[in-house]
């Protein structure tokens, strides 16, 4: 009988350093990762340890309190939340109708050669630094808005209470401008790669139907995208609500509840970027981050339900810069 | 025989010629929208130029502030103190935010890296005060304001941003050079370091240039972690310094309208740095992208 020669299996055997660099790379990046998520959690932790002593001292009862008595060490965040809701309301009942109209310019009407220039163009807006922003809020826009549109505004649309109040350079109403000219690029460039994402064919279908272009987009492209526009309205929402230092500079930092835009006011942001050498005791610098960590979750609410709503729905760009 | 012409007639009726200016009206809302928006950019851009350029000279970049009361004086220190925090954040940055979007896009499972993802997402969310804040508690409390310290709060900021543009470009690297990397018999390691990452370099290079402009421009994390009496030049990351936002911060909020002209003029400097940097950077992600789309 022919002996069978059994052909040797060959040692398959990576060498070490492949096996020692694999298992480096992966705990490396691996353990990059874990320290973003430690990060994360860090910033929650830190900042509601250090306003503890108020959160112990105040309560709840802090959420619910006006003032702010550095003398008699009497806290509240009421008109700071009042501040915080009436500016990225106003700022957003202005930005979400232009954000979406500018979606639609760039997506549908524009011409092919200027639409990325434009759109690069509404980036950019989003390029210049709040700082700058601020002092162009105070020095050129809120001289205008005091001057010109407040008393043109309280003219004509004064039975509106936005609009009742003495006009003034510095004032809430400069403030929802400036962060509405900070929210518009956001939005707006999330809401143009929604349109751009509804299927070519539903759109001409529409078409063909016989509507108008503004009928297909009520019809079909809001329709399609009415989940994603939310969740780019919440986003901007986000950035509205933390904006801390063109707010401090351009809202005059104001007390108070007031219906008026006329009125100076400040925001739990513009509160924090204001005292930001002067607290001095123990229990006021807690409660100015007391303050932060009513900041911190509000802000974590938005985006959750932002992020929920953009991955539910399979937009994976929302939050992108 | 006549035909009744009266319902056939091609004139539009009142309803589609109210539907027609409907249309019309909305196209031109549209377009109003995004040219308001371009006039924005135009007008500060315009405002910020004019009354920046007058207060350029020199010694505005030579020198540092003049003392208090006296004319002339620049901002040496302060353009100083910008680079080193924002060259110290970018070096603590880009490191963690490669290897992050590499765990998400070459490593992890899907729900971990839909985890990690969600993370970045909500630290990118963040309001950079409580950034500051945060920053604040951890190394300022106790030890004082240093350079570096300031330059690890903007490295929270930049985080995200860089990991992000990173898995977006590694994302776009074809799977086929990857599997014929492996099929050479290459190990995974040698395969993202030889092949991955030096395909990708460019869009990982942009998107950090992207992160630094916008981390040049922030102020709030700044705010608790350097110092605003910092008036001398140092390059030392440990000592306190003052950076370009900061300062237009605190010029903007002086009633002395020298210190307008400075804070114009700084915010003049500021600006032209962050557009030129991210207008570069994104003309050329765009032909990276292009490149690697085929």
């Amino acid at each position: 009988m022919a002996a069978v020669t059994e052909t040797p299996v060959l040692p398959f055997r990576r060498r070490l350093g492949d096996r020692i660099g694999d298992v480096t790379i992966y705990a490396l990046t691996a353990a990059a990762a874990a320290a973003a998520a430690a990060l994360l959690i860090a910033i929650a932790w830190k900042v509601f340890q250090l306003a503890w002593p108020a959160i112990t001292k105040y309560g709840f009862g802090f959420l619910t309190r006006q003032g702010w008595d550095t003398i008699h060490n009497k806290f509240g965040a009421l008109d700071l939340i009042w501040g915080t809701a009436i500016s990225s309301f106003g700022a957003l009942l202005i930005a979400a109708p232009i954000s979406i109209a500018i979606g639609l310019y760039l997506s549908e009407l524009a011409p092919r050669g200027v639409r990325t220039v434009i759109a690069s163009l509404v980036e950019l807006l989003a390029a210049i630094p709040s700082v700058v922003l601020g002092l162009w809020g105070i020095l050129v826009l809120g001289p205008f808005v005091g001057e010109h549109l407040e008393p043109w505004l309280h003219d004509h649309l004064g039975f509106i209470p936005f609009f009742g109040g003495f006009p003034e350079n510095s004032g809430i109403l400069v403030g929802i401008l400036v962060l509405t000219i900070m929210v518009v690029p956001i939005t707006s460039s999330i809401c143009r790669e929604l349109f751009l994402s509804v299927p070519e064919e539903l759109e001409q279908g529409a078409l063909a139907l016989g509507a108008t272009r503004w009928e297909m987009v009520r019809g079909v492209i809001l329709p399609y995208t009415r989940s994603g526009v939310i969740a780019a309205i919440l986003l901007g929402l986000g950035r509205a609500v933390g904006e801390a230092i063109a707010v401090s500079q351009v809202m005059g930092a104001g007390h108070g509840i007031h219906w008026s835009w006329f009125a100076t006011g400040s925001t739990l942001a513009s509160k924090l970027a204001d005292q930001y050498q002067g607290a001095v005791t123990h229990i006021q610098v807690a409660s100015l981050l007391y303050l932060a960590a009513i900041l911190l979750v509000i802000s974590l609410i938005v985006n959750l339900i932002a992020q929920y709503i953009a991955r539910r729905f399979g937009y994976q760009r929302a939050g992108g810069s | 025989m006549a035909v009744d012409a009266a319902g056939y007639s091609l004139k539009l009726g009142p309803r589609t010629r109210r539907r027609k200016l409907v249309n019309l009206v909305m196209q031109a809302i549209a377009t109003l929208a995004a040219l308001a928006a371009v006039a924005v950019l135009v007008l500060v851009i315009y405002s910020v130029a004019r009354r920046g350029v007058a207060a350029l000279s020199w010694d505005f970049f030579t020198k540092t502030a003049a003392t208090f009361g006296q004319p002339g004086g620049g901002v040496a220190n302060v353009l100083v103190g910008s680079i080193v925090i924002v060259a110290g954040a970018t070096l603590m940055a880009l490191p963690v935010g490669i290897l992050v979007a590499l765990y998400v896009s070459e490593f992890a499972p899907r729900r971990l890296a839909n985890l990690v993802k969600l993370v970045l997402d909500i630290l990118n969310g963040l309001p950079s005060i409580i950034i500051g804040i945060f920053v604040y508690g951890l190394l300022v409390i106790g030890s004082g304001q240093a350079a570096w310290k300031g330059s690890f709060a903007l490295a929270i900021i930049m985080l995200p941003l860089i990991s992000r543009a990173t898995q977006e470009v590694l994302a776009l690297v074809p799977s086929t050079l990857r599997e014929g990397a492996l099929a050479l018999g290459a190990s995974r390691w040698r395969t993202v370091v030889g092949v991955v990452l030096p395909t990708s370099i460019g869009g990982i290079v942009t998107g950090t240039v992207l992160a630094i402009a916008r981390a040049a421009g922030e102020t709030a994390p700044l705010l608790f972690t350097t110092s605003i009496a910092a008036n001398a030049v140092t390059w030392d990351p440990r000592q306190p310094v003052l950076g370009i936002p900061f300062d237009i911060f605190v010029l903007s909020e002086s009633p002395d309208p020298a210190d307008h002209a400075r804070a114009w003029a700084l915010g003049f400097v500021l600006i032209t740095f962050i557009l030129v940097t991210s207008l570069t950077a994104r003309i050329l992600l765009a032909r990276h992208r292009q490149k690697l789309e085929g």
